[in-house]
């Protein structure tokens, strides 16, 4: 048997078809709104107009937009317009079609099979075809982007048996490996342009041709992106904006009144500082969700060096999650964005699970563990003593570096906080030169990706960001995680994830603080727009704007 | 020298006077910091984001809950503590230094004097961030770094003030007696330099004060330490949802410069013998 997902029938609400009738659709309605003789105004409003530039925000400016080489936030938000992969995903994380129309997974879970789109053409005009599929995750991706090296080394072969087809053959069963197909994770590379040359060097680099809905047409640095509708894209009458602009604002207040008076139409990430939310939500004519953020999942957790005594004792690790009110940081430090976690995988992400070990604020709880470890306090009331050192990435964590302090202070544990300046934060923390930081990581829609190398003891590696930096090593969960990414069955993969989640959230090898959200400012007037998991990295290929 | 005469003629100075009350007023809030509002500054003690004059918080409280009033009071103490310790350190390495190159001229003075130009060259408050940058903050690294870069002024007014009186007769007749250089500089010129020296020190405590309120406002100021210019910083972003954060600690502030500036000017005219001749 196949398991066989098609594109055509099944969750594809952003297609082709009911994309081209709507156009047609718009067409006809177009008349009449404009000669302003509209009888229903509330159905008018609800159809796509064509027409209308989108203007937007890239905070900080992006170093290139060739996506392939650099997959920074915002390098996704203006490069996922002119770049694709082969699947996008929507809110629940399920696949959905890009490039690829449809797919299909053999019962052992080794052979992913994808149907390209016909048609397709990359923006100099060239044809889209499998081969340029096997040379982006074959050769380019592999040399070029460390994340999907992880997962296309995975592969044993990865063909093409004729222009619209793609086969890739695992070495072993990886479910992820659906995961792992969104524009930034696999973008799609010309291999007429890059093959044969230094991808890092190639002059193409400066002018990114990618198969998009949105061509640029002009950067001016330091002041703003300019994209343009791509007239050659293959779903008819898509897509709707005449373009897409995107300004470069470095200073925080100025971008919040940007977005204020009118002058951008969205904001995204980390546009608007937290605490600017309250106040722009009560704007009427912005709408603000936190939607669009599942792909990334942010999760923010306090990172614990285990090498350092005591905080190589889970009970001081479970003491630090009593004396801490998770409540607090999220109402008063992060503005009400966010959720309160209870374990190491976002509850957006799949394969959560709610029922583990969960630590609500008690201090006296906190204090009851210290002195079972016999740290009893001395005459100042201390019983330990601990340095954190906040990201250095903005006031918000410079406030919860204080308020740790303070709420650590209540149990007997006295902190030194550490300053430090982005490059010293990275380097010591790489080199486990740190007692507690904070710290986020995305989770990339499964914990076979984004999770699992937080806690995995062969991902303990000095000198590398974003690892098992803690230096936690525990044998059952390292197989559980092993197993679990190999599981066809999503029943025992469930259960695999499951019991790893229960016995990281007794062990607690790091404090969970906060499964973030990020807030997306959208001008009622733009329709359509952040729809999926990756949000306002998307194509916007349906996007479009209502009159004023 | 601080004798009646003085007093006299510092009171004639009403604007003198006024600084010194503001000063004793903060004088006596930082001393009694920890009994006014015991605890520590840094407490959410109250809800946050409360208004002035509201249950517990006279002056309100900030974004985490924690007390204007208290934090003002505390940072009393930074603020003086730095003002003072710096200034003494940058008077220690810039009075030896003036008072070494004035004394000996020649060589001694021109190598002294270019080292000291080089420091004058570059920009105080860029220098001071780059060594706290560097040496990672902490009161000792700010109040090293405010120092370093407040000293090059006090050598060259020790430096013209050594100069001076090196000529006068009773140098030469110490000379004459056979006293030891430093006996010579330390007994003889020094008391009668300190007046100019006394006078630019209490308005350079004012000085200091600000440059430690700036480094704290960008972030550099020591974590562990409540400071009027890191309420200010944390409070900046917050300004238009809540003015009190920022104003209170901004007041306190341009009340203590202002005392010294007001007490410094007092003290030249009460020491300045020109003045206090054409007093009659």
């Amino acid at each position: 048997m196949t398991r066989r997902i098609s594109g055509l029938t099944l969750g594809f609400p952003t297609g082709f078809q009911r994309a081209a009738a709507a156009g047609l659709l718009a067409a006809v309605l177009a008349i009449p709104a404009l000669s302003g003789i509209t009888a229903a105004p509330a159905a008018a409003q609800e159809t796509p107009v064509k027409g209308g530039v989108l203007n937007s925000i890239v905070q900080p400016e992006p170093p290139t937009l060739m996506l392939g080489l650099n997959q920074q936030g915002p390098t996704q938000t203006v490069a996922g317009k002119i770049y694709q992969g082969l699947l996008t995903y929507d809110q629940k994380l399920e696949p959905m079609p890009s490039l690829a129309k449809s797919w299909t997974v053999s019962p052992d879970g080794l052979t992913y099979t994808f149907k390209l789109f016909e048609n397709v053409t990359w923006h100099d005009g060239k044809p889209f075809t499998a081969k340029d599929v096997v040379f982006s995750t074959s050769k380019f991706l592999m040399e070029v982007h460390p994340r999907a090296r992880a997962v296309f080394a995975r592969c044993e072969s990865i063909t093409a048996p004729d222009d619209l087809t793609v086969e890739f053959k695992l070495k072993e069963p990886f479910p992820a490996f659906l995961q792992s197909f969104e524009v930034s994770s696999a973008p799609m590379v010309p291999a007429h342009i890059y093959e044969g040359s230094d991808f890092r060097a190639n002059p193409a680099n400066a002018t990114p041709i990618g198969t998009g809905p949105f061509k640029l047409k002009e950067w001016v640095k330091g002041s703003h992106i300019q994209l343009v509708r791509n007239e050659a894209y293959y779903k008819q009458g898509l897509p709707y904006l005449d373009g897409i602009t995107f300004r470069v604002i470095p200073d925080a207040a100025s971008r919040s009144l940007a977005l204020e008076s009118g002058q951008v139409q969205q904001t995204q990430y980390s546009d608007v500082e937290p605490f600017e939310v309250p106040r722009l939500k009560a704007l009427p004519n912005l709408d603000l969700s936190t939607k669009g953020y599942e792909f990334v999942a942010p999760l923010s957790w306090l990172e614990i060096n285990h090498r350092v005594k005591p905080l190589d004792d889970k009970r001081f690790r479970k003491a630090i999650a009593y004396a801490i009110d998770r409540k607090f940081i999220r109402d008063k430090i992060w503005f009400g964005l966010g959720r309160v976690p209870t374990g190491p995988i976002n509850s957006v992400v799949k394969f959560y699970d709610p029922k583990v070990t969960t630590y609500e604020p008690n201090v006296e709880k906190a204090k009851a563990l210290l002195d079972e470890m016999g740290l009893k306090p001395d005459a100042k009331g201390v019983r330990a003593t601990v340095k954190i050192m906040p990201m250095p990435y903005g006031e918000t964590w410079t406030r919860l570096g204080e308020y740790l302090k303070q709420a650590l202070g209540k149990a007997g544990i006295a902190v030194t906080l550490e300053s430090t300046d982005a490059a010293g934060w990275s380097q010591r923390v790489a080199n486990w030169d740190y007692e507690i930081t904070t710290n986020f990581l995305y989770q990339y829609g499964d914990p076979a990706l984004g999770v699992a190398r937080t806690y995995i003891s062969d991902n303990i590696r000095k000198g590398v960001l974003f690892t098992n930096t803690m230096g936690y090593s525990n044998p059952k969960v390292d197989a559980l995680f092993a197993s679990a990414a190999r599981e066809i069955d999503p029943a025992k993969r469930q259960a695999d994830y499951s019991e790893v989640q229960q016995i990281l959230a007794d062990e607690l090898p790091v404090v969970w603080l906060l499964e973030m959200e990020f807030p997306t400012f959208l001008d009622k007037r733009v329709k359509n727009a952040n729809k999926t998991a990756i949000g306002v990295n998307d194509t916007y290929e349906d996007v479009w704007l209502a009159a004023k | 020298m601080i004798n009646a005469d003085f007093w006299k003629a510092f009171a004639r100075n009403k604007g003198a006077v006024f600084g010194l009350v503001i000063l004793a007023g903060i004088l006596v809030l930082a001393a009694f910091a920890s009994v006014l509002f015991p605890g520590d500054p840094w407490d959410m003690a109250t809800a946050p984001f409360q208004p002035p004059l509201s249950d517990g918080s006279p002056l309100g409280s900030d974004m985490l809950g924690r007390d204007i009033a208290a934090g003002i009071a505390h940072g009393a103490r930074v603020s003086l503590l730095i003002g003072l310790t710096s200034t003494a350190a940058a008077l220690a390495i810039g009075v030896t230094l003036g008072a070494l190159a004035g004394f000996h001229g020649g060589r001694v003075d021109d190598a002294i004097m270019r080292f000291t130009e080089l420091f004058q060259t570059i920009p105080n408050f860029v220098l001071a961030v780059v060594l706290v940058a560097i040496f990672t903050p902490s009161l000792t690294t700010i109040v090293a770094a405010i120092a370093i870069v407040s000293w090059p002024p006090l050598a060259r007014l020790a430096r013209a003030e050594f100069m001076s009186l090196r000529t006068r007769e009773f140098v030469q007749a110490a000379i004459t007696t056979g006293q030891s250089n430093s006996a010579i500089i330390l007994r003889q010129i020094l008391p009668n330099s300190l007046s100019p020296i006394i006078v630019s020190a209490s308005l350079m405590v004012a000085t200091a004060i600000l440059l430690e309120s700036s480094l704290s406002f960008l972030g550099l100021g020591d974590p562990n330490a409540m400071s009027w210019g890191y309420m200010i910083g944390a409070a900046r972003t917050v300004i238009r949802q809540a003015w009190w954060m920022s104003f209170f600690p901004g007041l306190a502030i341009v009340l203590t410069v202002l005392a010294l500036n007001l007490v410094g000017e007092g003290l030249n005219d009460a020491l300045n013998p020109k003045l206090a001749r054409s007093r009659g």
